[in-house]
């Protein structure tokens, strides 16, 4: 029984692993896992800030990620706090806020699950405009922001010193997974989007030579995790963004398999 | 090269502090053209702190820096690794900010001995093999000025005579200038033009032979190591040479440990 909202929820998912896969890599290179997990815990502050204000909670998302990039991108290294242990106080505050202010709202009938586990069912038309849109947006500043990125991230200086300005790019980056984050959380929620970066590079890792080659994988891998766990979702009737974790990790496990028996060592 | 006499960089009464200590202290430096100058000085001395102030890296608190019109720099950092987790082979190390034809590459990987590394993976070079990619990769603008951060670090003796010698024949060759920072005070190369001598400000400055008997450098690096610089910048630069020479040095790099930390 394929039926709309299942295609509907396709095309959004396979919208957002094509540019989580690429994006993803980055998060890996760069070691930026618990950013992505910080952006992506504060979306639920913006799902909060939406309904209280009364537009769609995906714009809530949006603002809330795009504020939290730049705040983290303006913000630079603290020298007496480690990055990671700045990134747990914001991200477990954000969550825990957004949670106190969803549940104070007495008046609004609001699914958490959906929001923390994503939901299939609730992906409407609005929303695959919303991630085609998104998507395309971030797939052209990736495309602009791939060069330099990738130049900062083998050596910081080394890029600085051949005139790679470095703010810039850091701050387009940060924007890109506040786009990404908006886009992603219908599909798989906010407890879970940043599986969608790490899980199709790490799987991607083993097969590739060079970097556009682990972007490109990563992307394939990505879509096949996010087809996989709809599909699964739909038929043991589980909620979405763990199905599509696991299927991630299927093909994670695989590709150890696969990949360790090509390039073990 | 032109016959361009003009300074490639002129830098006057540089002053930074870092986090409320005192990094450089009235430093004035020219670079001229086709020029080596070897920078040495103590761990903490300032020397990557000056390099950088150089580049434009780093603003300093007060003086300024003139560089040439059009100068190109080449530059090879102090600390380079590059992650597992990164796939990336020599070829697209070499194109990370500017595109290059292949031969062009090819042509820079061959002048440093490297040729062969072209498709090699970066993680799986050796400390050595690595060094000639990143000079190779500082060639590869064909720049006026090499600025190369400890370019013999994690390389084994006899490599290191080998590489100071392969730079002093690209200078010969292309007629660029050569800004390099040492901290290996005995193993100074022996075509350097300058030494400057660096600890938060210069204190001395000449040939190898000059500073080795300047009080300043004797003060601040023991008369032990002046005497393994001084041999190595009189002797002939050759490959028994520098064996000869790694067994003296040892226990000089000791005591030149040790007395660092007085100060």
């Amino acid at each position: 029984m394929i039926t709309d909202f299942f295609v509907r929820a396709l095309i959004a998912g396979i919208g957002v692993a094509l540019v989580a896969g690429p994006a993803g890599c980055f998060i890996v290179w760069r070691r930026m896992a618990y950013f992505g997990d910080t952006m992506a815990h504060s979306a639920l502050l913006g799902v909060a800030l939406g309904l209280l204000l009364g537009v769609d909670p995906i714009l809530g998302v949006l603002a809330v990620s795009i504020i939290l990039a730049l705040i983290l991108a303006g913000m630079g290294a603290s020298r007496t706090l480690a990055s990671d242990t700045v990134l747990g106080i914001l991200s477990h505050s954000a969550l825990s806020l957004g949670m106190i202010a969803l549940s104070l709202m007495q008046g609004i009938r609001l699914d958490l699950m959906v929001y923390l586990f994503g939901d299939l069912l609730s992906v409407g038309m609005a929303d695959i405009y919303l991630v085609l849109g998104g998507g395309a947006v971030s797939l052209a500043l990736l495309f602009v922001l791939w060069r330099p990125l990738l130049a900062m991230t083998v050596h910081e200086e080394l890029a600085r010193a051949e005139g790679v300005n470095v703010a810039l790019v850091r701050a387009g980056f940060m924007l890109l997974i506040a786009f990404l984050i908006a886009a992603a959380m219908k599909i798989t929620g906010a407890l879970l989007i940043t599986s969608l970066l790490l899980i199709p590079a790490a799987c991607a890792r083993r097969f590739a030579r060079g970097p556009e080659m682990m972007a490109v994988l990563a992307a394939l891998f990505g879509v096949a995790a996010v087809t996989g766990g709809l599909y699964g979702s739909l038929y043991f009737d589980t909620p979405t963004g763990p199905s599509i974790v696991l299927a991630a990790l299927l093909l994670f496990l695989g590709s150890m398999i696969v990949g360790g028996r090509r390039f073990g060592r | 090269m032109t016959l361009d006499t003009t300074p490639l960089i002129g830098a006057a009464g540089l002053d930074l502090s870092l986090g409320g200590r005192r990094v450089l202290a009235h430093v004035d430096l020219t670079i001229d053209p086709g020029e080596i100058i070897t920078l040495i000085g103590p761990n903490g001395a300032g020397k990557s702190t000056l390099v950088r102030v150089l580049l434009g890296l780093v603003r300093p608190d007060h003086g300024k820096v003139v560089r040439r019109k059009g100068l190109r720099i080449g530059y090879l950092p102090q600390k380079f690794s590059i992650d597992a987790v990164l796939p990336l082979n020599v070829a697209r190390l070499m194109t990370l900010t500017c595109k290059a034809e292949r031969g062009a590459i090819e042509a820079a990987l061959e002048e440093t001995g490297v040729a062969h590394l072209i498709g090699a993976q970066v993680q799986t070079l050796s400390g050595g093999e690595l060094q000639r990619v990143l000079l190779a990769r500082a060639l590869l603008p064909n720049p006026d000025l090499l600025v190369l951060d400890e370019p013999v670090q994690g390389v084994d003796f006899g490599g290191q005579a080998e590489l100071y010698r392969l730079i002093g024949d690209i200078r010969d060759r292309r007629g660029c200038a050569v800004l390099m920072v040492s901290h290996d005070l005995h193993l100074v190369m022996a075509q350097t033009d300058r030494v400057l001598c660096l600890n938060q400000h210069l204190c001395c400055a000449g040939t190898p032979a000059m500073v080795a008997k300047d009080p300043e450098y004797l003060r601040l690096f023991g008369p032990r190591a002046a005497q393994a610089f001084a041999l190595y910048a009189h002797g002939p630069h050759g490959h028994d040479h520098v064996h000869t020479l790694s067994g003296e040095v040892a226990p000089v790099d000791h005591a030149h440990e040790g007395h660092t930390h007085d100060h």
